[in-house]
């Protein structure tokens, strides 16, 4: 009995009226854990009772505490009939079971029914006391850490990053239980959301388990996901990456806060651009783009013999045989180091999407795999074996790509399925990578922290000394003390080819890095990963997006999916061409967090990959794009072709200037610098400005391939180059990724707005061919990106990251998308100034080299506009400005544009009482931290389901309507968690699925959404550094009152 | 291709004042598209009709969910569903229960009954107003006055406590519940000259003045309802005009100290019993509803009307009414000077508040 979970109802504010005589409520309230329940007293006729409840005690296993949801049920008293339930919380205690999390959950949460929606508030107080238990076979895994974020967390060191956990539990689903027919629409959702809040629980359970075997304490990078296979039942599964954290004092000098995007902004043209000169040695590894799709072809439950595929030895050897060979003895020694460390793991697969720096040392390219099988209608929920041997499957073959690559590791490595009636098709991709081994030894701690200590200095000095030839010496110092572990210099070195360059696994381009002429680069680079911090990149980034539609018959069960395998590879094909394409058209040569969905309908599968280009200094500068006819002879198509030529090359000329991508022109005087080889240096990067005919004379070059031929030999394909010339850019003053951050960007300011926008649109009166459906789809697309952009348009100069999107096809001919994305302000001319200041960059640099975490410039938090409660100030000021002028459209005007802080003085007398409104401000966003603000706290993982139902949908508001007012439900049920936690933000925050289904003849329609985060503390960066009360904030503050689209 | 399902929900409610605007205006979604696509904001912009449609509607849907909660301001101040910066929702509040100067004119003083309701399209051909926005003013006007029709303590204090109204709105909104309290006449044509801020004033000074809030400032319905024992007083002011002499001292009191002073001195001369009577008559009668009704009617009729086709300005007035008042105090028969006062100087501000064109 190690637990004791205490709780206590305090009181309800806005009931619903549930006795239409009295206008009143006679509400009561029940609280539920495992199988007890306690009643509060009912408080007669009142809409904000009053219960201040004793509090009830639960003495609970804490494996029960880990599964079971606390569930709190606010009912009317009815003497006569039965009572009505007003609604329900659940209410997650798992973050009161780690000691540094939360303590209390206290707070207003809003009353939820899944038909009616949220129904007033109930103010209630949980608290466990925990016993130290001591049992060794014990089935609780608490202490154990999640958190969704995919990197290490903010005030959290790695001392190891032990590796892969991945669990799965399945269920009947409720909804599919013969009692479904008999018990009421509520009875079945709120049987549902509580099975899977069991199961979740569970599930977190049983990984926990599994970090605690590895000796970790915490999971990072934790994906939780559920796939509804209908009748066969509800699986819930979960991987992430076991890590031993080490919590940082938080107080003091964390010189911390840097920007993430600070350090990998360009390179300063002016001066020297190779922090890598000393990179001297040893190096060798390189590698590019890699794109291996395989979809297995297995399908049901003949897996075993159709895709038993892959052995993997013999590309093992290949990888490991080329380094000894070419990369000298160190990339040997690294490969071992590396690979007993993951050796006794069966997959080296990290969620994580970025590192701690030197952690990553090559990147090969994404690996992904797929795989269609059929659900089997019979299951046993004790024995979810099938699903497990599915994903191992799947795991292995993505382990045997990587190992193709010469890589021993998948980092960003995620894992879906998209299911349509029996067919599932799952999904897994990563990037394959080398990874320092340093991280990954279950060395002790001190060990470790030896390690990194040796190492740090080296990179220190690397960066800030950077381009002065007097440190020279000293940086080769430092390299060789540090021996072997200085692998790769920090701006490019994830760049260079990790496979043998004679041995490729696919053909690629290969040159010498751009950067530090050492190692060979591929011409251009897919990974699935954030960009590496000390990345060093031209100009800004930009979200590519690849949209594709295939149409497929109808069939059932093994044609079916057949049918699909068929399909898949052809349409990888596709999304890559389409995605290579574009990269071209932007002028720029890496992706980065590349995403492809690809989703399965009944009449027809459609993909969409997302991913932020940007440009690599150390890659080469891509080619153009050439077109060419198939009949050369025919004038006037020859005409044709040349004018398309032309616009394509003036997109890319425009994108160029658009995205400020101008490779740098190295001056003379570097000639004389210590490269090796200055000559051939000099010769290639004449190259890169100069017309093509030089590139002959280049030994480097890969001669006339230098540019992409897009060969246009039937309408298909000259449809193809049509949409690409679509895509139009986003309007002046917006960027958008779909990364953590964008490059090029670093003065982030904290006004943030996260969005969810969902489109469903419906196919009927198209004719359905490849072609239509593509222009649709890639309409739907653009069209929603526009509509964002004109959305967010007060937020100028702003970024939109994240940008996730997901595409669904609940039925026949209809394609639902959902974009999740956080806008950002930023300040433009804070920008300009800093790229003047070189200086001042390297040291940010170094700094963020040394510190681990991306975190936010001390100095941009000079812009204040705190949340936390608004400030009362600009609350005065705005009112103020409000009464001027009461007709509206010149008040809305000023009230915008003119400085408040005028009209403030106009009028002293203001409203009274809202300022002690009662409700805290939480912000949420995609990103694992809160632009100029820092984590100083980490609550606990929010993870909710919820389900939303109606049967009068046109009074409702129609489907937008009810999705609208739903989706608000769920960010105010998250916001409501987080605060009673004590928090202020959410980070990481996902939507992980948004299933939506309608039947408009019987006006119902029904909605599940699954959403999670991790809670956090977050102090804004001018209170840390500042003393409290200066006036100057307050006159700050009212600039800003106009444009307040805080989150 | 249609969007069958197109929504935006951002983590702080987004709102757009001017989309919010034609939303209060009564605008359907197109006629607001249409008016959106007339400011120009496309070319500003770059954006096409079909992203202004579903904007428009976006907004739209947010609005018709906040106006639940703007019917009682406090809850949209502690609701968790949205989050609205305080400031933005001052603007949502404020610009919910502002009203339009035309439409205000024409309830003014009205009961708000659902007979008046049922008028409104009437208003709205007349005004130009939409229905829908007529509504909701109308809604707003009979909401605050069920809320504080019945409450205790200052009535402006009272609208901004429970509607969180700045405090000119407040104001405003005290002078409606207090006309269509006393269901004071303003929509005759002789009173059209009149504004709602002319009436507004002369509603805080009777506020002020002529309320049992006034004196006691611990009653119910202190500032809505006039002061009954107050108005049963003013019929001693009768003798002002019924005992001759001491209308005539009074006349010659007035008529020395304004001498060569007043540019209309004949004039007011001649004038000065007719005047006089009007006045206090006017005092005399407030006790009955009827007359407290026509109390505007008469102010113009008996008094501005008048001295207006005299050609008085406004100095003239202001000169007349101060001498008027300050003299009766040194008339010695009469003795009910401080009810002079209270009455007179309401009358007083009330009459130069009203005297313009």
């Amino acid at each position: 009995m190690p637990g004791k979970l205490k709780v206590k109802i305090v009181a309800g504010r806005h009931l619903p009226v549930m006795d239409r005589a009295s206008d009143l409520t006679d509400a009561f309230v029940e609280v539920k854990f495992g199988n007890t329940t306690f009643k509060t007293d009912v408080c007669p006729k009142s809409l904000n009772p009053q219960w201040n409840s004793e509090w009830f005690k639960f003495e609970v296993d804490d494996e029960d505490l880990q599964d079971e949801p606390l569930q709190i049920t606010v009912l009317d008293h009815d003497t006569y009939s039965a009572n009505d339930a007003i609604g329900k919380v659940y209410i997650d205690i798992d973050p009161l079971l780690y000691s540094e999390a939360a303590t209390v959950i206290s707070g207003w949460f809003p009353i939820y029914d899944t038909i009616h929606g949220i129904r007033g508030e109930i103010n209630v107080v949980v608290k466990v006391d925990l016993f130290n238990d001591l049992n060794r076979f014990r089935q609780s895994s608490c202490g154990v850490k999640f958190f969704c974020t995919t990197s290490i967390p903010k005030c959290y060191r790695a001392v190891v990053i032990h590796g892969f956990v991945e669990e799965l539990v399945v269920n009947e689903d409720p909804e599919y239980q013969w009692i479904d027919r008999i018990r009421t629409p509520r009875a079945s959702n709120e049987a549902r959301q509580r099975l899977i809040s069991l199961m979740s629980g569970e599930l977190q359970r049983k990984i926990g388990l599994k970090v605690l075997e590895m000796r970790g304490n915490a999971v990072v990078g934790y994906l939780q996901c559920f796939d509804l296979e209908g009748e066969s039942g509800l699986v819930v599964r979960a991987i992430g990456t076991a890590c031993t954290l080490d919590k940082l004092s938080n107080t003091a000098f964390l010189p911390a806060c840097n920007s993430p995007s600070k350090e990998m902004k360009e390179i300063p043209f002016n001066e020297d651009p190779n922090p890598n000169t000393h990179s001297s040695g040893p190096s060798t590894p390189l590698k590019n783009q890699t794109y291996s799709f395989s979809p297995s072809k297995s399908y049901s439950r003949q897996s075993s013999s159709s895709d038993t595929d892959l052995s993997l030895t013999p590309k093992t050897g290949m990888g490991s045989g080329s380094a000894g060979k070419e990369g000298g003895p160190f990339k040997a020694l690294l490969r071992q180091q590396t690979q007993t460390a993951l050796e006794h793991r069966e997959f080296p697969f990290f969620t994580l999407t970025a590192f701690p720096p030197g952690f990553l040392v090559h990147v090969g390219g994404v690996v992904s795999a797929r795989s269609v099988k059929l659900l089997d209608r019979i299951h046993n929920p004790d024995e979810p074996e099938t699903r497990d041997a599915w994903w191992a499957e799947i795991r292995q073959e993505i382990k045997s790509h990587a190992k193709a690559l010469g890589c021993h590791a998948v980092v960003g490595y995620s894992e879906s399925t998209s299911i349509c009636e029996e067919v599932c098709i799952l999904s897994a991709s990563g990037t394959a990578a080398v990874l320092n081994p340093r991280f990954l030894q279950d060395g002790t701690m001190e060990g470790c922290l030896e390690q990194r200590l040796s190492w740090q200095p080296g990179f220190f000095s690397i960066g800030s000394e950077k381009g002065e030839v007097d440190f020279f010496p000293q940086n080769q110092d430092s390299s060789s003390l540090l021996g072997i572990e200085e692998t790769s210099p920090p701006g490019c070195g994830f760049c260079h080819i990790p496979y043998d360059e004679l041995n490729m696994p696919f053909p690629a381009h290969l040159t010498y890095c751009y950067n530090c002429r050492k190692q060979k680069v591929p011409d251009v680079l897919f990974t699935t990963i954030d960009l590496p911090a000390e990345a060093m990149v031209i100009g800004k980034g930009c979200l590519i997006q690849a949209r594709l539609c295939r149409l497929k018959k109808k069939a059932q069960a093994e044609a079916n999916a057949t049918s699909i395998s068929n399909l898949l590879p052809f349409m990888e094909y596709e999304v890559h061409t389409q995605l290579m394409n574009k990269l071209k058209l932007k002028g720029m040569n890496a992706l980065f967090g590349l995403r492809i969905q690809i989703t399965v309908g009944e009449n027809m599968l459609m993909g969409l990959a997302s991913a932020t280009g940007v440009y690599l200094t150390a890659l080469p500068m891509p080619g153009g794009i050439q077109i060419a006819g198939k009949t050369p002879n025919d004038g006037t198509y020859e005409q044709h072709i040349s004018h398309m030529q032309k616009k394509i090359n003036d997109t890319i000329a425009k994108n160029k200037e658009l995205y400020e991508i101008n490779p740098p022109e190295i001056p003379e005087e570097i000639i004389g610098s210590p490269f090796p080889e200055p000559r051939q240096r000099s010769r290639l990067l004449r190259s890169q400005s100069e017309s093509s005919d030089e590139v002959m004379e280049l030994d480097l070059s890969h001669g006339k391939k230098d540019a992409f031929v897009l060969e246009i030999d039937d309408t298909d394909a000259m449809e193809d180059v049509h949409s690409l010339l679509t895509d139009v850019p986003p309007p002046p003053g917006f960027y958008s990724c779909n990364t953590e951050i964008m490059p090029g960007i670093n003065n982030w300011t904290s006004d943030i707005q996260m969005f969810t926008s969902v489109r469903v649109s419906r196919l009927s009166n198209i004719n359905l061919t490849n072609q239509t459906l593509n222009k649709n789809f890639n309409d739907l697309c653009e069209n929603l990106l526009k509509s964002l952009y004109f959305k967010l348009r007060s937020m100028i100069p702003c970024c939109l990251c994240h940008v996730n999107f997901t595409v669904a096809l609940p039925e026949d001919e209809i394609i639902q998308v959902t974009v999740t994305a956080v806008a950002i302000t930023f300040d433009k001319n804070q920008a300009l100034q800093t790229s003047k200041v070189p200086a001042e960059k390297t040291l940010q640099r170094a700094s963020t080299d040394n510190e681990e975490q991306l975190q936010f410039p001390l100095e941009l938090c000079s812009d204040p506009l705190v949340s936390q409660p608004f400030s009362p100030a600009k609350e005065v000021l705005e009112n103020a400005s409000s009464h001027t002028g009461i007709p509206a459209a010149q008040g809305a005007a000023s009230l915008d544009k003119a400085s408040p802080l005028a009209e403030g003085h106009l009028r002293h007398r203001s409203i009274p009482s809202y300022t002690n409104s009662t409700v805290s401000v939480v912000k949420m966003t995609p990103l694992s931290f809160i632009p100029g603000a820092k984590i100083t706290k980490y609550l606990g993982i929010i993870n909710m389901f919820f389900i939303r139902e109606t049967t009068s949908l046109r009074e409702e508001g129609g489907v937008s309507g009810f999705l609208h007012a739903f989706i608000a439900e769920v960010f105010a049920m998250v916001r409501a968690h987080v605060a009673a936690l004590g928090g202020n933000a959410v980070v990481s925050y996902i939507m992980k699925q948004c299933v939506f289904m309608e039947n408009p003849n019987k006006n119902q329609a029904q909605c599940l959404i699954n959403v999670s985060g991790d809670a956090v503390i977050v102090v804004r960066e001018s209170e840390l550094e500042m003393v409290p009360g200066q006036p100057s904030a307050a006159v700050s503050q009212s600039a800003n009152a106009g444009g307040d689209v805080t989150t | 291709m249609t969007n069958d399902l197109d929504i935006f929900v951002g983590n702080t409610t987004l709102i757009d004042e001017e989309v919010y605007q034609l939303w209060l205006d009564g605008y359907s979604v197109s006629d607001a598209v249409t008016l959106r696509l007339r400011s120009g904001i496309l070319e500003q912009t770059g954006a096409t009709v079909d992203v202004l449609q579903s904007d428009t509607m976006d907004h739209y849907r947010t609005f018709h969910m906040l106006e639940r909660l703007l019917h009682t301001p406090s809850k949209l101040i502690h609701q968790l569903h949205f989050q609205i910066p305080p400031s933005r929702q001052a603007m949502l509040i404020e610009r919910y229960y502002a009203f339009d100067e035309t439409f205000v004119r024409e309830v003014l003083g009205k009961k708000l009954s659902k007979g008046t309701k049922k008028d409104l399209d009437d208003v709205s051909a007349k005004t130009g107003i939409t229905l829908k926005s007529c509504r909701r003013q109308f809604d707003n006007f009979k909401r605050v006055f069920k809320v504080v029709e019945e409450m205790r303590g200052s009535l402006v204090e009272n609208i901004q406590q429970h509607f969180l109204l700045s405090d000119r709105l407040a104001r405003d909104y005290a002078a409606i519940v207090f006309f269509a309290n006393s269901r004071f006449e303003t929509g005759k044509k002789k009173l059209q000259f009149l504004t709602f801020e002319d009436f507004a004033f002369c509603a805080e000074q009777m506020i002020q003045n002529w309320t049992l809030g006034a004196v006691d400032s611990n009653v119910d319905d202190m500032d809505v309802d006039l002061d009954k024992e107050f108005l049963q007083e003013l019929k001693e002011l009768k003798v002002l005009i019924a005992d001759k002499d001491l209308l005539d001292l009074h006349k010659s009191l007035v008529c020395t100290s304004l001498r060569g002073k007043i540019s209309v001195y004949n004039e007011m001369e001649a004038n000065f019993k007719n005047l006089s009577r009007a006045l206090v008559n006017m005092a005399s009668k407030l006790t009955h509803t009827k007359d407290v009704r026509d109390f505007f009617i008469d102010l113009v009729e008996k008094f501005i009307e008048p001295c207006k086709s005299d050609k008085w300005n406004l100095n003239d007035v202001r000169l007349f009414l101060t001498q008027y008042t300050t003299s009766a105090r040194s008339l010695d028969a009469f003795r009910h000077q401080a009810l002079w006062d209270r009455y007179m100087g309401t009358i007083k501000s009330c009459l130069l508040k009203m005297y313009h064109d």
